[in-house]
């Protein structure tokens, strides 16, 4: 692995400004403050998120169906163990809420299950996590920080998963089953926004009350422009007018292979 | 299955120039007449006709989507049409302030705005990408909803969830039978939106519960539904919304 090349992929300029965008932006989680730069390089390897073959790390980001499960699988992994220490923390979930998040829980060990099998010998190893971003997050302790955390997740898996179809167009029906995950981490991140008060859909790139260190989780959902058109042109032809916010929120947005990788380091020691 | 209300044109003849198009359909030809029409129940034989060089378009009288990628989009603008048009009745109902609450109206006015954005989309981009040819973009459908009481809460939330998990299931099942990488995205980006209506209106009609992605639709692999345009258009046909007749027999 090398070491030079890991640093200068999470040194981007992108993910530098994001992480230290003051949270003062509308941003009532207050107790976040700033999370350094200095997290970004704790974060794992390419390597060993895509593969646990050495000889191919240097090409860890090069698209291929097994490289677009590899993926999967890690963010699986990730809200697996996330929701399964929720639910083993005593007293962070309220009993009126359990019942969404052991049905979340249950689907995410599915998913970890299902992809597991379906990589076989290429499945990368569970990566060891942190959700408390080094003590910064009081994620199992406080449960708003949980759900926001939990929204972060499912509203990254929608939008990795949706980056990641062109590269199982080879194969029908890992396609079809990743596009079958892909609408059940949606519906996820509905219920998760919900529950926070929020719409099920994203407006804009607005998260909606949520900490700093997730804009990247959001940044691009704000695009109005669809196969080439401008959709903020198209008006309703028999009931109330368009809106922009509805534009917005009609289309889910990708990221790409590497920015997931981004966003889901933040949260991988090793 | 219903008479064609709508007036359109035979296909021509004609095949598909790159202008500037939103989308590009490129290597498609239009077939001759002459065509086995199936019916809309007829599952025997469906996927034998899977042809995806053919055109969407007017086949004796009766429109059908078209094969390939075209046919895969025309189908997603049949669907986006109904579900348009759906909640267009939903919010302009004149007890629509009194049938909802207020985070009940909020839902459906979001579903109206995004489901009109995707059937608008869809028509542009059709057109666009169906350029230089004739009668090959599906027209406006004609709805009617006998019985449907618009000032039913329950009755409209089930019709709802109906179509949003119908869609999820449709754009799931289609996705594999695209070849453009463009489209499959954009497919993409519309089908996360649909499972987050979907969930929405599940969990407005029971609250507290797992509904929102029951076990009903996700399974024990923890997958969503997937089912071909065969599955899904008898199904979506036997809901009686859509008064147009169509035939889908280049589709798998």
């Amino acid at each position: 692995m090398n070491i030079l090349k890991l640093i200068e992929s999470f040194t981007n300029e992108g993910m530098l400004k994001s992480l230290s965008d003051k949270t003062s932006r509308r941003d009532s989680f207050s107790q976040f403050g700033k999370i350094g730069a200095g997290a970004a390089l704790a974060a794992v390897p390419f390597g060993m998120l895509f593969s646990s073959n050495k000889a191919t790390a240097q090409t860890a980001t090069a698209a291929t169906a097994t490289s677009a499960l590899q993926l999967a699988l890690t963010l699986e992994y990730l809200e697996d163990e996330f929701y399964q220490m929720g639910l083993d923390a005593n007293g962070l979930i309220p009993s009126a809420d359990q019942t969404y998040i052991a049905q979340v829980s249950q689907h995410e060990a599915a998913h970890v299950a299902f992809l597991s099998q379906a990589l076989g010998a290429d499945a990368p190893a569970k990566p060891t996590f942190d959700f408390t971003m080094g003590g910064q997050l009081d994620t199992f302790t406080n449960y708003q920080t949980f759900l926001a955390v939990a929204q972060a997740f499912e509203d990254t898996g929608v939008r990795a998963y949706k980056g990641q179809a062109g590269n199982l167009m080879s194969n029908g029906d890992l396609l079809t089953a990743a596009l079958q995950i892909h609408s059940v981490e949606a519906r996820h991140a509905s219920q998760i926004r919900r529950m926070r008060g929020n719409k099920g859909w994203i407006t804009g790139n607005n998260g909606g009350n949520m900490p700093g260190f997730t804009q990247p989780v959001y940044d691009g959902e704000q695009n109005t422009t669809q196969g080439g058109a401008n959709i903020t042109t198209l008006s309703a032809t028999n009931g109330p007018a368009l809106t922009l916010n509805g534009a917005t929120e009609s289309f889910d947005e990708i990221l790409t292979g590497d920015q997931a990788v981004t966003i889901a380091s933040l949260f991988i020691v090793s | 299955m219903k008479k064609t209300k709508v007036s359109v044109s035979e296909v021509a003849t004609g095949s598909l120039t790159n202008r500037r198009s939103f989308l590009k359909i490129s290597g498609l030809t239009l077939a001759g007449t002459g065509l086995l029409l199936a019916g809309c129940s007829d599952d025997d034989d469906a996927g034998s006709n899977v042809d995806p060089t053919q055109l969407p378009g007017v086949r004796n009288g009766v429109f059908d989507l078209g094969g390939g990628d075209a046919g895969i989009l025309t189908y997603a603008y049949a669907l986006e049409q109904l579900e348009a048009d759906f909640y267009t009745r939903v919010v302009n109902s004149n007890t629509f302030g009194s049938t909802f609450n207020a985070e009940e109206r909020e839902v459906l006015a979001d579903l109206y705005q995004h489901e009109v954005y995707h059937r608008e989309f869809f028509k542009v981009a059709l057109t666009g990408a169906l350029a230089g040819t004739t009668g090959t973009v599906l027209p406006d459908l004609e709805f009617a909803y006998d019985g449907l009481n618009w000032n039913n809460r329950a009755t409209v939330l089930a019709t709802a969830k109906a179509l949003e998990d119908t869609g999820v299931a449709a754009y799931n099942g289609a996705g594999r039978y695209i070849t453009t990488p463009d489209y499959l995205v954009i497919a993409g980006k519309i089908v996360s939106v649909e499972a987050r209506h979907a969930a929405a209106i599940r969990s407005l009609i029971n609250p507290g519960s797992a509904d929102f992605a029951g076990d009903d639709v996700v399974d024990a692999n923890g997958l969503d539904k997937a089912q071909k345009p065969s599955q899904i258009i008898p199904v979506v046909a036997s809901l009686d919304f859509i008064q147009t007749a169509f035939t889908a027999q280049y589709l798998p």
